[in-house]
């Protein structure tokens, strides 16, 4: 049961409770308990929204930011990865295979907002070799749905 | 001047649905549960496929039964998915469609005055195609109680011994009835006893939400008595693409494959190539839109109970049938009222057979969101009915 509610919220994770019981075909008991339980247990780690800022007119500036760093005994890459998720204009931080080996995403207001806290606070941890910041210009598709307006129902209202 | 026409195609009705069709285009917002199609797209990597094959330059006629790449990938996959095993040399013939292969099945098989069993409610090509190969078309009225079904002795009582061919329309348009096995068997029974041949339309056969859908030719002896005919327009979201096939007993196939051969050529190329694709490696595809058809499918009957609308729980398709006879309305003049007052199109049951009266097909091939729009302002019309009627 744990996988159908995680597969169908993941996509929608607005619905409404009794309805998601119906669907599922379960009790609804059991769905709330299996919710709960789930975020007890850090499985489900938050409930977000995927706005497209383009189309809010707000002004937002993503960067996919390369980086390479020494690991450190004992930690590996875990403690020089920390110090870079605290601080919260960083959106992501994944340990990559291949030629870096940190991806780190950034959200800012503006260009120099981004290459500010690049060369201030990034690039002067002991830890890192180098980086390479890389800007969003387009995005086409995120999170599984493409960023375009919803395609109008061509079928045959009646066939 | 002379009469243009022929006798018979002006006795053909046009269908039902086109009355409302008419209606709806006309109107700006009505919302629909009138679809009779899958509202996914064809999954990418088919579409891709066909398109490769254009750039490729495949623009060619295929043979005439069809690409022997794809028969032989039908082949597997009727084995996999059904255990039917079918020689894809001479018991197969790819077509336009799953209407294709009714229309040629029942030219190949009926001489005038064979009479042609067929249950209503069901689909609406059965009837005039049966007329069109000069058959007799004799209805079974399949009764709500018996979940839609098609018992034995209903199917006993309407034979005579003109009777040549039964049509076997499961899981069901409109009402989203499946045949279990037991079902099947009591049925295969009648037919052997009575020496008459099926033409079982399985072109649902990929939506069952109980179990694996049963096809009748899987069971002894009846492989020699059955055409079955499936295609990729419910299976794998490919209506657009007019693509299905016939498989049976070489001996009718073959003529099949001269009618289809005069008056087709062969099925499109592109299609072909794109149902290759679709047959390698499309399984899950078809898993992942069941599962969705599923969901909407509780929804949808968990709707319809919480308006005390009575509704048997359809097992296939992406129909439900929900009964409205307790407003002393025909099912036209619901439907009618229904667009008119809130503008929600549905099919009236009797576009699929006079026993279709009393009902409404309700298609659930629409987004959630979509259904619950939909199915509120159904309510609201339910809900003010019974208060006028109070």
């Amino acid at each position: 049961m744990r996988e159908k509610i995680l597969t169908f919220i993941e996509k929608n994770s607005r619905i409404d409770l009794n309805e998601l019981a119906v669907i599922l075909g379960v009790d609804e008991t059991a769905v709330m308990n299996e919710l709960e339980a789930m975020e007890r247990e850090g499985i489900i780690c938050g409930y977000h929204t995927l706005i497209n800022w383009d189309k809010a007119g707000v002004e937002k500036v993503t960067a996919l930011i390369e980086v390479r760093v020494t690991p450190q005994r004992d930690m590996g890459f875990d403690k020089v990865a920390e110090r870079i998720y605290n601080y919260p204009e960083v959106n992501s931080v994944y340990l990559i295979s291949g030629g870096f080996d940190l991806m780190v995403t950034l959200e800012g207001k503006t260009l120099r907002e981004i290459s500010q806290f690049v060369t201030d606070k990034l690039s002067t941890l002991d830890q890192v070799l180098s980086t390479k910041t890389n800007f969003i210009l387009k995005k086409y598709k995120d999170h599984g749905t493409v960023m375009a307006p919803r395609a109008k129902d061509e079928r045959i209202m009646m066939a | 001047m002379r009469n243009p026409l022929s006798k018979t195609i002006t006795t053909i009705e046009p269908s039902g649905i086109r009355k409302f069709f008419d209606i709806v285009s006309e109107m700006e917002d009505a919302i629909s549960l009138g679809v009779g199609e899958p509202d996914f797209d064809t999954p990418w990597h088919i579409r891709d496929e066909g398109i490769y094959s254009l750039e490729k330059g495949r623009t060619f006629y295929t043979s005439n039964a069809g690409l022997k790449e794809l028969k032989v990938e039908i082949s597997k996959y009727l084995d996999r998915r059904f255990g039917l095993k079918y020689d894809y040399n001479k018991e197969m013939l790819v077509t336009v469609g799953g209407s294709e292969a009714i229309d040629i099945a029942m030219r190949a098989m009926l001489d005038p005055g064979d009479e042609v069993l067929i249950p209503q409610p069901s689909y609406v090509s059965y009837v005039p195609c049966c007329v069109l190969a000069n058959g007799t078309p004799v209805i079974i009225e399949l009764k709500a109680e018996d979940d839609f079904r098609l018992t034995a002795e209903e199917l006993e009582a309407a034979i005579t011994p003109k009777t040549k061919l039964l049509v076997l329309p499961f899981p069901n348009n409109p009402t989203g009835a499946v045949m279990e096995k037991k079902d099947l068997e009591a049925v295969a029974e009648i037919v052997e006893k009575y020496d008459l041949y099926v033409l079982s339309d399985e072109i649902y056969a990929e939506l069952t939400y109980l179990e694996n859908h049963v096809s009748i030719a899987s069971l002894p002896g009846m492989k020699e008595r059955t055409i079955v005919i499936n295609g990729f327009s419910k299976s794998h979201a490919m209506t657009g693409w007019r693509l299905g096939y016939a498989c049976g007993p070489e001996v009718i196939l073959k003529q099949m494959l001269k009618i289809h051969q005069f008056a087709i050529m062969c099925a499109p190329t592109t299609s072909q190539y794109a149902a290759v694709e679709a047959l390698k490696n499309g399984d899950e595809d078809v898993a992942m839109m069941r599962g969705e058809y599923n969901g909407r499918r509780r929804y949808v009957l968990k709707r319809f109970q919480d308006m005390g609308l009575p509704c048997f729980e359809p097992f296939g398709a992406f129909y439900a049938f929900p009964c409205i006879r307790e407003f002393g309305m025909t099912s036209d003049e619901f439907a009618t009222e229904l667009l008119q007052s809130k503008k929600v199109a549905v099919v009236p049951g009797t576009a699929f057979g006079a026993c279709g009266e009393g009902f409404l097909r309700i298609s659930y091939a629409y987004s959630l969101d979509d259904l619950r729009t939909a199915l509120d302002r159904v309510e609201e019309f339910v809900t003010e009915l019974r208060e006028n009627n109070g």
